[in-house]
């Protein structure tokens, strides 16, 4: 007798009460269990179920709205890979693929900031390598409370090491993101990490378990006690208090991250997967082991048969439940043909990773698991991957009304050129606007040598192929204000942006993944915002004809009753044709050196139409505190042929660099692109100033049209049907808005700069 | 001319340092750090990383792996060899250089392109230098601060073993803005910015590291 809970005991004992609901089960979907098993559950089977059906890994609440993305996603030959795997595969042309996905880590950054945003990394590119691609690169998009609240100074100094920490330490340049602060996110920062991984096209791996008699392998980090909290509950009812109670009170609730292993890990995944040695594969994440062997048994022949017992344990004490639950980072399930098992446990030796079998593939459809002999787990394996759905009552919230009546057109405008100065220097001093070197230097952007462009260029730019030139272009993007006054514009703001930013360097966006940040789905205000936004980024990629190949989303993003505005982070993939062509968002010397050849300097050229649009602008945010009306007007048709033209002008080498317009319109992306490459602008404004200088209208960008390339590019532009006109020129050592200011870039560059080390050290 | 890249478990500039060495007109050799073989390689890297984790402290466990007893038998003969970051320290550890990387004075890992001045154009991997020379170079490290004892320090000046130093403010606290040094024969050089980093306009600050290596392939052409 080991003193498991096993199917025979649970057989003979129907009555014994079952703690469901302190794992978080209704009294429903424990009904439910019963139905599917005919008896009551095991411990580790009510483990297994409570942590498969949690709204993290079954997405119970979000299902019903996400079908929309495939149901509307546009035709697109470049998919290989869609939505369901562990991330969405890319073709890039050339024999390469691409595979990236962001998701969040919220909770347990909040918690514990170092590790939790380190593990969050480490999530993230186990599901990329597990679809067989070497991961390459690394982006964090990451929201705060106030800037200077104390616990802000808590927070974000910890994930920003922690993302550090892992990444650096895993090989993986950071090559952007984004960072913002607001109220809302006091006591539920985001941390949302992508991570984009590099293929041949012959290397797509499976997440499935096919072939009875196959073995079933678990490898890397031994399992620990990491991030079971759900099962103290279990130890509790089973023992009814006493040490293991005790013992397990003390468990952590966050999982503690080791990149050193990761890095082996990774190694040895791509020798095992060069030579050919595996059949299946997916990466222990949230559930673990539960979850791990639940989805390869669904997806694959129907049955698995699990020892374990033979899990390698760091924590002899754990008992099934919490060896299911656990959460230990660095751990990975494969599939392997009995005859490779021993070169599989070889290369694992090389990498000294260690390797156990735990099990075998087989075709009973149940998902049977053994402990010491007898059996705790007994059930049809779909029964837990596939868990209930439900469709959440949804309402626009009571407060949506006044909100878009709160019309920013009342609020008070600056008067003259020194107050529009003023407003220009205090949104670029603003924390979200502010230089964010304090948080990149942190990162190595540099490791493995193909970075093109990072921080703080619109989007991060790597070379696949040296020889070609081939590339590939990401960028990440959020704008919680857009989304609060209206979910549905907003999110199609935010991946317009994304696409944007993508475009900007050249490259031609290919695909979309995204982390959807809300509050509760049990509040109907909430599930109105995720339905409007989900709706939004289906119609939004159609419109723009890039398929979502996957995410990932994070609910119960608040405090008491008081929710995150919904923040959807989109990110969007590119193709660069040739790298060695790419556009940075700097304005350079060279550019606006008078060239006698050429005939001047650079001409700057506003692309896109600007209207009066202030709603949820960084202006109103800025200087009045204020959020109301309506977001900027999409123009996702506009922005297609703004990507057309930039992609088109790359190509033919007519620009030196392109800048997206987004938060703080036109003023911040002069100076921005002053800073950047060193060279100050001056620029005349067609129109009222104001409007000009701080208007959020999408589909615009700037570009610095090489001297002599003028009428090439009006040309180009007229033929992709962009509106745009020639607003000045780069050079001199000052950004100059003709009868209105002119700002040294040293004071620029002062005012950037000394934002974040005043607020964080 | 064949120069050897060392790969310890946890080495991550490695493929870097390899392309470097292709780019200035080398072949790179890929060492393995269980292997008690050098390859017959003219001169060897040791790239930047985070071998075994950083744990116990830098370059600590690496400096016991199996190919560093070859190494450092070769280096102890003139075989040219160059500690990049991960590489220095582990360098420092084996005791072919003297002092220690420890960390950073602000506390954080730093990636900066930086200013370096050359103080030493005569060891095997910076001749192709001019003593006094200016280049960029990319930082980043969390335990890259160089210390010694005042009487190492001293003799290092004394003997123009300090290669390189900061020369546009010290980012991490090393003493006397110390950025590399070299041993008394000047075939072992460590340094903790990366040269590797620096060998194309594409994807670093410059190309200024490129003389590192082809100093070496310089300096064994003899």
């Amino acid at each position: 007798m080991t003193g498991a809970d096993t199917v025979a005991r649970a057989e003979v004992t129907p009555g014994e009460p079952q703690p469901y609901a302190e794992l978080g089960l209704t009294d429903a979907e424990y009904a439910r269990i019963l139905g599917t098993l005919g008896r009551r559950p095991t411990r580790a089977e009510l483990a297994l179920y409570s942590v498969m059906w949690s709204e993290h890994c079954s997405y119970k609440s979000s299902k019903v709205h996400l079908k929309q993305l495939a149901a509307k996603a546009p035709a697109s030959a470049a998919l290989l890979a869609g939505i369901g795997h562990n991330a969405g595969v890319v073709d890039i042309g050339q024999g390469y693929a691409v595979t990236f996905k962001i998701e969040s880590h919220n909770h347990p950054s909040y918690v514990e900031p170092h590790q939790g945003a380190a593990t969050g990394v480490g999530g993230i590119v186990r599901d990329v390598l597990a679809m067989g691609a070497r991961p390459v690169a690394v982006m964090d998009a990451l929201r705060f409370g106030p800037a200077p609240a104390p616990d802000t100074g808590r927070v974000l100094p910890g994930v920003v090491s922690g993302i550090s920490f892992y990444g650096n330490c895993l090989g993986l340049p950071n090559i952007g993101g984004e960072l913002d602060f607001d109220p809302c996110y006091a006591g539920n920062p985001l941390v949302n990490a992508l991570c984009v991984g590099v293929m041949r096209h012959g290397d797509l791996q499976v997440a499935s378990a096919s072939g009875p008699g196959n073995q079933v392998i678990v490898f890397g980090s031994a399992t620990g006690p990491d991030g079971v909290g759900g099962a103290s509950v279990l130890a509790s009812a089973a023992f009814g208090g006493g040490p293991a109670r005790a013992a397990a009170a003390k468990r952590p609730s966050v999982q503690v991250g080791d990149p050193f292993l990761e890095k082996l890990l990774v190694e040895c995944c791509l020798e095992l997967f060069a030579e050919g040695l595996v059949v299946g594969i997916q990466d222990l994440g949230a559930a673990g082991v539960a979850c791990a062997t639940t989805e390869l048994a669904a997806a694959g022949t129907g049955g698995m048969r699990v020892r374990l017992d033979a899990v390698p344990l760091r924590d002899a004490s754990l008992g099934p439940p919490e060896i299911l639950m656990s959460e230990s980072q660095e751990r990975m399930m494969a599939v392997v043909e009995p005859a490779r098992v021993g070169r599989f446990l070889e290369v694992c030796a090389k990498w000294e990773i260690r390797a156990a079998v735990i099990g075998e593939v087989t075709d009973s459809g149940r998902l049977v698991m053994t402990w010491h002999g007898e059996v705790v787990v007994d059930i049809p394996p779909g029964s837990a991957a596939d868990g209930p759905v439900y469709d959440r009552p949804a309402e626009r919230g009571a407060d949506q009304a006044a909100l878009a009546a709160d019309d920013p057109a009342a609020l008070p405008r600056p008067a003259d050129g020194a107050a529009l100065r003023a407003d220009l220097l205090a949104l670029i001093g603003s924390p979200g606007l502010a230089d964010k070197s304090w948080v990149t230097d942190q990162y190595d952007r540099y490791v493995r040598g193909d970075t093109v462009l990072a921080m703080p260029e619109d989007g991060g730019l790597l070379r696949v192929d040296s020889a070609t030139g081939l590339g590939i272009a990401l960028a990440a993007d959020g704008n919680g204000r857009y989304c609060r006054l209206d979910p549905y514009l907003g999110i199609q703001l935010v991946l317009a942006e994304a696409y944007r930013n993508v475009a900007v360097t050249g490259a031609r966006p290919l695909a979309v993944t995204n982390c959807l940040n809300f509050g509760s789905p049990e509040d109907p205000a909430v599930m109105w915002q995720f339905a409007e936004a989900v709706r939004g980024l289906a119609d939004g990629c159609a419109s723009l004809g890039v398929p979502v190949t996957g995410g990932n989303v994070s609910f119960y993003n608040q405090t008491g009753t008081s929710a995150i505005y919904p923040t959807p982070v989109v990110g969007v993939l590119g193709v660069h044709d040739d790298v060695r062509r790419r556009l940075s968002i700097g304005f350079t010397r060279e550019a606006g050196q008078a060239s006698p050849a050429a005939g001047g300097e650079a001409a700057i050229v506003l692309l896109g139409r600007t209207e009066a649009e202030f709603g949820g602008s960084a202006w109103a945010h800025v200087r009045h505190g204020h959020l109301g009306g309506s977001p900027p007007a999409p123009r996702l048709d506009a922005e297609r042929r703004l990507a057309g033209l930039l992609a088109a002008a790359c190509a033919d080498g007519l620009l030196s660099a392109a800048h997206d317009l987004s938060d703080g319109g036109l003023a911040v992306a002069l100076a921005e692109s002053c800073l950047r490459g060193g060279a100050g602008c001056q620029v005349r404004l067609p129109g009222d100033p104001f409007t000009w200088l701080f208007s959020e209208s999408a589909a615009r960008a700037i570009v610095a049209v090489r001297p002599g390339a003028e009428a090439a590019f009006g040309a180009l532009r007229a033929a992709h049907d962009v509106p745009g006109e020639i607003i000045g020129r780069v050079g001199g050592d000052r950004l100059v808005v003709e009868g209105c200011f002119a700002i040294p870039l040293a004071e620029l560059a002062a005012v950037h700069t000394a934002v974040l080390p005043a607020l964080f050290g | 001319m064949r120069i050897g890249v060392i790969t310890f478990p946890g080495s991550l500039d490695d493929r870097d340092a390899a392309r470097a060495v292709r780019l200035a007109g080398a072949e790179p050799v890929a060492l393995w750090h269980a292997d008690r073989d050098l390859r017959g390689v003219d001169a060897v890297i040791l790239p930047g990383g985070f071998s075994y984790g950083d744990y116990l402290r830098c370059g600590a466990i690496a400096r016991f792996a199996p190919v560093m007893s070859e190494l450092v038998a070769a280096a102890r003969s003139g075989l040219p060899v160059l500690g990049i970051c991960n590489g220095f320290q582990i360098l420092c550890e084996a005791h072919l250089l003297p002092g220690a990387l420890t960390r950073n004075s602000g506390l954080r890992f730093v990636t900066r392109d930086l200013r370096l001045r050359v103080e030493n154009d005569q060891t095997a991997w910076t001749r192709g230098y001019r003593r006094g020379e200016q280049i960029v170079l990319p930082l980043k490290s969390g335990e890259g601060a160089y210390m010694a004892g005042p009487g190492t320090l001293a003799e290092l000046e004394a003997g123009g073993q300090v290669v390189v130093r900061y020369a546009g403010g010290n980012p991490n606290g090393s003493a006397a803005g110390i950025a590399g040094v070299c041993n008394a024969e000047g075939n072992v050089v460590g340094l903790m910015p990366h040269p590797e980093h620096a060998v194309s306009e594409l994807t670093g600050p410059s190309t200024d590291g490129l003389g590192f290596f082809t100093s070496a392939i310089a300096a064994v052409a003899g």
